[in-house]
């Protein structure tokens, strides 16, 4: 998308406002002794004046995340083909340069890697229930009757959230008022959990919407698909979108009986209907991902926005995609781990949006007063475990960070404590994007439940042959680089240690790995090869859990050096690809 | 065995009883064709490695012009090899029989529906594939073979954000 000399005026004014450039001196947070370049968070940061007459409030992908956290962007977050240079796939500055952000805004912190361990220092954590609790009490006063959104990814992720087994979370969406959710990590839960969990969700008047969830066999739905709400005289409907390959990514034997997929056709006739029955606006609530999103945004007739998470990838500002009516759909995603509020001001008039207004609202826990009733219930809910999750196991001289396309540095512990917990020549670990950044300093066992919770974390320790090896990375380069993003699986790729290989991402299926070696040596793919990896899909495992894994590697090492993360080598990418910055 | 297998199992027969018992009805409507029903299995055609050869077998030939009164419905990624759900549908006149195959599978034909006179050309089926493969979908019409075909891939799974 292209901003028109509008967008870019009022996107110059958000960043200028954020900048401080108004040089009012008063500020919120951010002062500190010191000559950092970033920029204090001004007064009248979260100060979003009413516009328009629909009012929707967005988050997604919390991943349990009740307190706040730091959490670093990705610096590779690769678009190819025709997805190069465009977002959400921009990293670093080619990011505040595609936005007109300031460099040392506090925008540049929250949507970028740049500087993270000073700029997270200065400006400290982010997110946080009881911070985003007060974010959305501002905007709603402002906005009686705005809708709260949520993408899902928000029962799973932490300790409290996995030992409640989602219940936490779902306190947690019922006190802030959330109007609608989809799901994804929730289904790890089971089917069974998962209904109980709706059913609460929904006495407190919080829908759970997801068209695309049907029997296996009779393709009946299993969950509403949307619901009509009314503000200011405008009938809006919210139609929920599931994440659509959740049986192929997390273990389908959780809930056997339910089918996923797109199910564009049967989403269609879900628009279809909620215009019939007078809905003006129409906002597709989903978890697909953001390049998905713009992929359904050209092939769906009357959506007006889509609220979108999945990918964990902030925009400061909406995409608009034209659908086959040529008619422009609105896509957002609201980035991850609590650190965002996404506010969208419609325009409605005579049935039409006529305008827009946006702000992707960062959640700086330093410049937002913790709502009391919020904090006193994640309290409630750390109470049981807090003992447990502040055992200091270890301690790091760098930041530890998951997200980018390859390795991370929280990854390279994980894959070594694999390799040595379990005692393989390979380690594979998912390229998950969730689990918050830790800065230098102490390690607790909190942080690696972060990084690995699930109802599936068992370690596992197989021989694979040196052909199966590179078929699975294979596999995971073909979901996220391939060229149709209705194959997007989701997540990056799998991490490694013990291996070395070099990737040509732009090619195809079977062609993208090449050099590999293990061990030093080039591989074998008649070879039996020791692996070790951890929440497998297929069956349930009986291995030592993750986190136990990586927090005794932490506690045995005590002191653990940052290193870079490997990088495979890469072929077919220039060094000036947007979405690479190394 | 766990309860689940054994539920699976019961399942299993009961389809199996089922669907024996229908046969006769679906002679008796013109569904199945029957000389064909009872006669013969078409084990040679299922069981065998070579696809010319099963193709032979079952249809006489395995040669087909590509065709978009076929449509075969199949995931573009499969929740699960072992039961893909694949239909096929057809507006061909005179269709003695349905055909599914994967090129990819050891034994690449996954079923032949031979079809009576007064049958509408509609199947649903669950088959079960090793790998990321064409799924081609062949009707029989007026003796001549026409077909469709579609990639389903078949994934090691996991890894989701």
């Amino acid at each position: 998308m292209r901003l028109s000399r509008r967008d870019f005026l009022e996107l110059m004014l958000a960043a200028g406002a954020a900048g401080g450039l108004g040089g009012s001196g008063k500020t919120l947070a951010g002062s500190r002794s010191g000559s950092s370049d970033w920029r204090e968070i001004p007064q009248d940061f979260y100060d979003v004046p009413r516009k328009g007459n629909v009012h929707l409030l967005h988050f997604c992908d919390l991943h349990g995340q009740l307190k706040p956290v730091h959490f670093r962007e990705p610096s590779v977050n690769l678009g190819l083909h025709d997805f190069r240079g465009e977002p959400p796939l921009l990293v670093g500055k080619a990011l505040l340069r595609h936005y007109g952000l300031d460099r040392f805004s506090p925008e540049a912190h929250a949507f970028t890697h740049l500087d993270f361990r000073e700029a997270a220092e200065y400006y400290g954590r982010v997110g946080g229930a009881a911070h985003l609790a007060t974010a959305v009490k501002r905007a709603r006063a402002e906005r009686p009757g705005a809708l709260l959104l949520d993408s899902g990814d928000t029962w799973h992720g932490s300790g409290p959230a996995l030992w409640t087994e989602g219940q936490a979370m779902a306190d947690f969406q019922k006190q802030l008022g959330v109007d609608a959710c989809t799901g994804h990590w929730e289904f790890i839960y089971g089917d069974e959990r998962v209904q109980e969990l709706v059913k609460d969700l929904e006495g407190a008047g919080t829908r759970f919407l997801a068209q695309n969830v049907v029997d296996r066999d009779w393709l009946d739905p299993i969950f509403d698909a949307y619901t009509l709400h009314e503000q200011n005289g405008v009938p809006v409907a919210v139609v929920g979108q599931a994440f659509p390959f959740t049986p192929i990514a997390n273990p389908g034997y959780m809930f056997p009986q339910w089918s996923m997929g797109h199910r564009l056709e049967r989403l269609q006739e879900q628009i279809d209907k909620a215009r019939g029955e007078g809905a003006q606006v129409v906002v597709l609530l989903s978890h697909a991902g953001m390049l998905t999103d713009m992929a359904y945004a050209r092939q769906l007739r009357g959506v007006d926005a889509i609220l979108g998470g999945h990918t964990h990838d902030p925009v400061p500002y909406p995409e608009r995609v034209t659908d086959p009516d040529g008619e422009p759909t609105l896509v957002v995603n609201s980035g991850s781990s609590g650190k965002f509020l996404s506010v969208l001001d419609l325009e409605v008039r005579d049935g039409k949006i006529r305008d827009f207004h946006y702000r992707n609202l960062p959640i700086f826990a330093n410049a937002l007063e913790p709502d009391p009733d919020m904090r006193s219930l994640v309290d409630q809910a750390y109470a049981p475990y807090q003992e447990r999750l502040s055992e200091v196991v270890g301690e790091v001289d760098g930041v530890l960070y998951r997200r980018g396309n390859f390795n991370g540095t929280f990854d390279e512990v994980l894959a070594r404590a694999l390799i040595e917990g379990r005692d393989a020549e390979v380690a594979f670990t998912p390229g998950f994007r969730w689990g918050p950044s830790v800065l230098p300093g102490k390690v607790t066992f909190e942080d690696c439940m972060n990084q690995t919770c699930s109802t599936y974390s068992e370690t596992t320790r197989q021989e694979m042959t040196g052909e199966q090896i590179k078929h699975i990375l294979e596999d995971v380069a073909n979901s996220i680089f391939n060229p149709d993003p209705m194959l997007h699986r989701g997540g990056d790729m799998v991490r490694t240690a013990g291996l070395r290989y070099a990737i040509d991402p732009t090619r195809q299926m079977g062609e993208r790995i090449s050099d590999l070696e293990i061990g030093g040596e080039p591989m074998d793919p008649k070879r039996k090869y020791v692996v070790a990896s951890w929440a497998d899909v297929n069956e349930p495992q009986d291995g030592p859990q993750a986190w136990d894994v990586l927090a005794d590697y932490f506690r045995e090492h005590q002191a653990i050096r940052v290193e870079q993360p490997y990088i495979p080598k890469l072929k077919g990418v220039s060094d000036d690809n947007p979405g690479l910055a190394v | 065995m766990n309860p689940q297998q054994v539920d699976t199992q019961r399942r299993k027969v009961l389809s199996g009883a089922l669907a024996l018992g229908g046969i006769s009805t679906a002679i008796g409507l013109g569904i199945l064709a029957p000389s064909r029903a009872l006669a013969k299995w078409q084990e040679q055609a299922i069981m065998t490695t070579s696809l010319e050869e099963g193709l032979s077998q079952a249809l006489g030939g395995s040669s087909y012009q590509e065709s978009d009164k076929v449509q075969l419905d199949a995931p573009e990624v499969a929740e699960n090899g072992e039961t893909v759900p694949v239909s096929v549908e057809t507006s061909l006149p005179n269709v003695e029989s349905i055909t599914l195959y994967v090129t990819e599978n050891n034994a690449p034909i996954s079923a032949v529906f031979e079809l009576g006179s007064r049958a509408r050309p509609s199947i649903s089926q669950r088959i079960q594939m090793a790998d990321t493969s064409e799924v081609v979908a062949l009707v029989k019409s007026d003796g001549k073979l026409y077909g469709t075909s579609r990639q389903v891939q078949v994934t090691v799974g996991g890894c989701g954000g």
